[in-house]
C-alpha cells in the first residue's frame, strides 16, 4: 500500500484539557479577541484544505451514489437504484469476495509473522539491526515499483522465478497470469512489503515492556513461554489491536498494487473493491454507481472499526480487572 | 539492554534463530538485488530462457534509453516538485495550525479539532470521485496543481505537531511572550527550533506518501508530460514490456531516492513510522 499511516487515533494521550492559556494579564478582552483572530489566521489554510477536500467530497459522494452520473453531463437522481443494482452485480460480489479473501490472508499473516520476528529480534541476537533493516526496506518501496518489479520476476516466460523453478525441476507457473494463483501472489507481494512495518511497530512496543515485570516473573519461576503468554503479550495487546485495525483498513483498500500488476484480472480473479470503484468511475464513466460501491465499503470499514473499538474496550476492562 | 544477567546461559556456535532469520532476510533482500542486477543486463541476457541470473558486465543500455528516449527526467522533476512543495507546506501549515490548536484560545477550536481528527478515518475511495470533480472546477485537472492542492496539509501533520507542542514546557514561551514578542516570533524562534523530532517525522512521512502515491496521479493526470515517476513507470512498463532492462532502469530511478533517503536517515524513518502507530 502506498498510502501511509494517517494514524488511526487511539484517544489522544490524556493531556490536560487543551489550553486554558494562562494569558498574561493584559487588557484581557481585547487581547483575547486579537488572539482569536490570530489563531484563525493560523488554522484557516489547514481548515480549508482538510475540510474542503474531505468533508465536502464525502457528502458529495453520498449524493452521487443516488445519482446517475457520467462525470460530464448533468447527473440524474435515481434514488436507491445504484445500491439495488450493486446487490445483483456478480462482478461486485466477486470484488467483495476477492477483497475479503485478500484481507483474511494478509492481515493475520503479516501481524503473526511480524510478531514472531520482533520477538526474535528483541532477544540479544547478533545482526539484529541488519535483519531489521532488510525486513523493513521493502516497506518504503512504492506499490508501483513493487508491482513492476514483481511482474518482471514472476513473468511466466522471462521471469527469474520460473527460471529458478526450472533449475529445481519444477514446471513453470503462471503466477499473476493464473486465475487460481494471482490473488495469492498479490498477498505474497504485500507480505514482502508489509511485514517489516509490523516488525518495527512490535519492536518499538517490546521496548516499552517493563524489564522488571519479565524479570520478576522469571524469578518467580515462570518459563519463557509463560512470561510471553502472561506478561509480554498482554502488555503489547493495545499495539496488536492497533495493527489489526491498521492492516485491515489498508488491506480492504488495496488498489495500487492490483492496478500495476493485474488490472483486476485474470478473469476478474483480483478485482478488489477499490479497483471496482475506480473502474466504474473513471473507465466506464458510471460515477454514481462507483460512489455507491465506495459507500458500501466505507460503511463496512466503519463497522469494522467500531467493532474493534468495542472489543478493545472490553479487553481493557478485562486486563484492568486481572491486574487489580 | 546491557544488563549481563539477560545473557542466555547455553552457548551454541551460533544462535539457532539465525536459521529462521538469515533465509528470511535473504528472501526480503533478493527482489531488490535482482532489481539492481537486471537494470544493468543486456537485453539478450534478459530475454533468453532461462534468463541469466547474473549480468556478464555492466550494460547501461537500459539507463541510456530511459534517460534519452523516455520522459523519465521530466517525471522525476514532476515528482520532486510535488513532494518538495508538499513537505514544505505541511511543515509550515502544520506548524501554524498545530500551534493554534495547542496554545491559543479561539471559538470553535474543539469542534474543529475533532472534525479534523475524524477526517483521518475517511477512506480514500469515498473522496476520490468528488475530489476529482472539485479539481476540475478549479481547472487543475491534468496539472501538477491537482496533486499539490490536496497534499498541502494533512490532518496528521496538524495533529502530530499539536501533540508535540503540548508536550513542551509553556514557561519557555511565556518568558518571550512577556518580553513583548509576537505569537509568530515566539512560534518560529522558540517553539520550532525545539520541535525538530516532530517536524522531521512530518517531513519524512509526507515525502514518503507523496513520492510513492500512484492512485491519485492516475486519476488526476492525463498527459504523459505531467506524470509523476510512479505513474510514468507504470505506463512505461505497459508500453515497453519486452524491454525489461529499460523498465528496470526506470524502476531503479523511481525507487532510489526513497531508498537512499531511508538508508541515510534510517533512525528518523523508523521512529516516524512507529510514531504513527504508537503515539497517534
Amino acid at each position: 500500500m502506498s498510502r501511509l499511516p494517517t494514524p488511526i487515533t487511539r484517544p489522544a494521550p490524556r493531556t490536560p484539557a487543551p489550553a486554558a492559556p494562562r494569558a498574561p494579564a493584559r487588557p484581557a478582552r481585547r487581547a483575547g479577541r486579537r488572539e482569536a483572530a490570530t489563531a484563525w489566521v493560523f488554522v484557516l489554510p489547514s481548515v480549508l484544505v482538510i475540510l474542503g477536500l474531505s468533508v465536502v467530497p464525502v457528502l458529495w459522494s453520498l449524493l452521487l451514489s443516488f445519482q446517475y452520473s457520467d462525470l460530464l453531463t448533468p447527473s440524474v437522481w435515481v434514488g436507491w437504484d445504484n445500491y439495488r443494482q450493486l446487490a445483483d452485480d456478480p462482478q461486485f460480489a466477486q470484488a467483495v469476495r476477492n477483497t475479503l479473501e485478500y484481507t483474511a490472508l494478509y492481515v493475520p499473516l503479516s501481524i503473526g509473522l511480524g510478531l514472531v520476528l520482533a520477538l526474535v529480534l528483541d532477544r540479544r541476537i547478533r545482526f539484529a539491526g541488519l535483519y531489521r533493516t532488510l525486513l523493513f526496506v521493502p516497506f518504503v518501496v512504492s506499490a508501483a515499483a513493487q508491482g513492476v518489479l514483481f511482474s518482471f520476476i514472476l513473468d511466466p516466460e522471462f521471469g527469474a522465478a520460473n527460471s529458478l523453478l526450472h533449475h529445481l525441476g519444477v514446471s513453470p507457473q503462471g503466477f499473476l497470469s493464473d486465475p487460481g494463483q494471482a490473488l495469492l501472489v498479490l498477498v505474497g507481494i504485500s507480505l514482502w512489503s508489509g511485514t517489516g512495518f509490523c516488525v518495527v511497530i512490535y519492536l518499538a512496543a517490546l521496548q516499552d515492556v517493563p524489564r522488571e515485570l519479565t524479570e520478576a516473573a522469571t524469578l518467580d519461576g515462570a518459563g519463557r513461554r509463560h512470561v510471553l503468554r502472561h506478561v509480554t503479550l498482554p502488555t503489547i495487546a493495545p499495539v496488536s489491536v492497533f495493527l489489526l485495525l491498521w492492516q485491515t483498513i489498508s488491506a480492504l483498500q488495496v488498489f495500487d498494487l492490483v492496478y500495476v500488476t493485474t488490472k483486476g484480472g485474470p478473469l476478474g480473479s483480483t478485482t478488489v473493491i477499490v479497483y471496482f470503484v475506480w473502474e466504474q468511475a473513471f473507465r466506464n464513466f458510471t460515477a454514481g454507481y462507483g460512489a455507491a460501491a465506495a459507500y458500501v465499503l466505507g460503511v463496512a470499514l466503519l463497522v469494522a472499526a467500531a467493532a474493534l473499538r468495542l472489543v478493545r474496550r472490553r479487553g481493557d476492562r478485562r486486563i484492568e480487572g486481572a491486574t487489580s | 539492554m546491557t544488563d549481563p544477567s539477560r545473557r542466555r546461559g547455553v552457548r551454541l556456535p551460533f544462535n539457532p534463530w539465525h536459521l529462521l532469520l538469515a533465509p528470511l532476510a535473504l528472501l526480503f533482500a533478493v527482489p531488490l538485488i535482482w532489481l539492481g542486477l537486471s537494470s544493468v543486463m543486456s537485453d539478450a541476457e534478459i530475454n533468453r530462457f532461462p534468463p541469466a541470473l547474473w549480468p556478464s558486465g555492466i550494460h547501461l543500455g537500459g539507463y541510456r534509453f530511459v534517460l534519452g528516449n523516455a520522459m523519465f527526467p521530466r517525471w522525476f522533476a514532476n515528482s520532486l516538485i510535488v513532494s518538495a512543495v508538499a513537505v514544505v507546506s505541511n511543515l509550515l501549515l502544520g506548524t501554524l495550525g498545530g500551534y493554534a490548536f495547542a496554545r491559543m484560545r479561539f471559538g470553535g477550536s474543539r469542534v474543529l479539532l475533532v472534525l479534523m481528527l475524524a477526517t483521518m478515518a475517511i477512506p480514500f475511495q469515498l473522496t476520490m470521485i468528488p475530489t476529482f470533480l472539485v479539481m476540475r472546477k478549479l481547472g487543475l485537472v491534468d496539472t501538477l496543481g491537482a496533486l499539490i492542492v490536496p497534499s498541502l496539509v494533512t490532518p496528521f501533520a496538524v495533529f502530530l505537531l499539536r501533540q508535540f507542542f503540548l508536550s513542551l514546557p509553556r514557561e519557555l514561551e511565556e518568558a518571550a511572550w512577556i518580553d513583548g514578542c509576537s505569537r509568530l516570533r515566539v512560534l518560529f524562534q522558540i517553539v520550532v527550533p525545539l520541535s525538530r523530532p516532530a517536524l522531521s517525522t512530518v517531513a519524512v512521512l509526507t515525502f514518503l506518501t507523496t513520492w510513492n502515491d500512484l492512485s491519485w496521479p492516475l486519476i488526476a493526470l492525463n498527459h504523459d508530460a505531467n506524470y509523476t515517476l510512479q505513474l510514468g513507470l507504470t505506463t512505461f512498463r505497459g508500453q515497453h514490456h519486452t524491454q525489461w532492462s529499460a523498465v528496470m532502469a526506470g524502476n531503479v530511478i523511481t525507487v532510489l531516492p526513497v531508498l537512499l533517503a531511508f538508508l541515510a536517515a534510517q533512525k528518523t524513518f523508523v521512529r516516524s513510522i512507529t510514531s504513527t502507530g504508537l503515539k497517534g
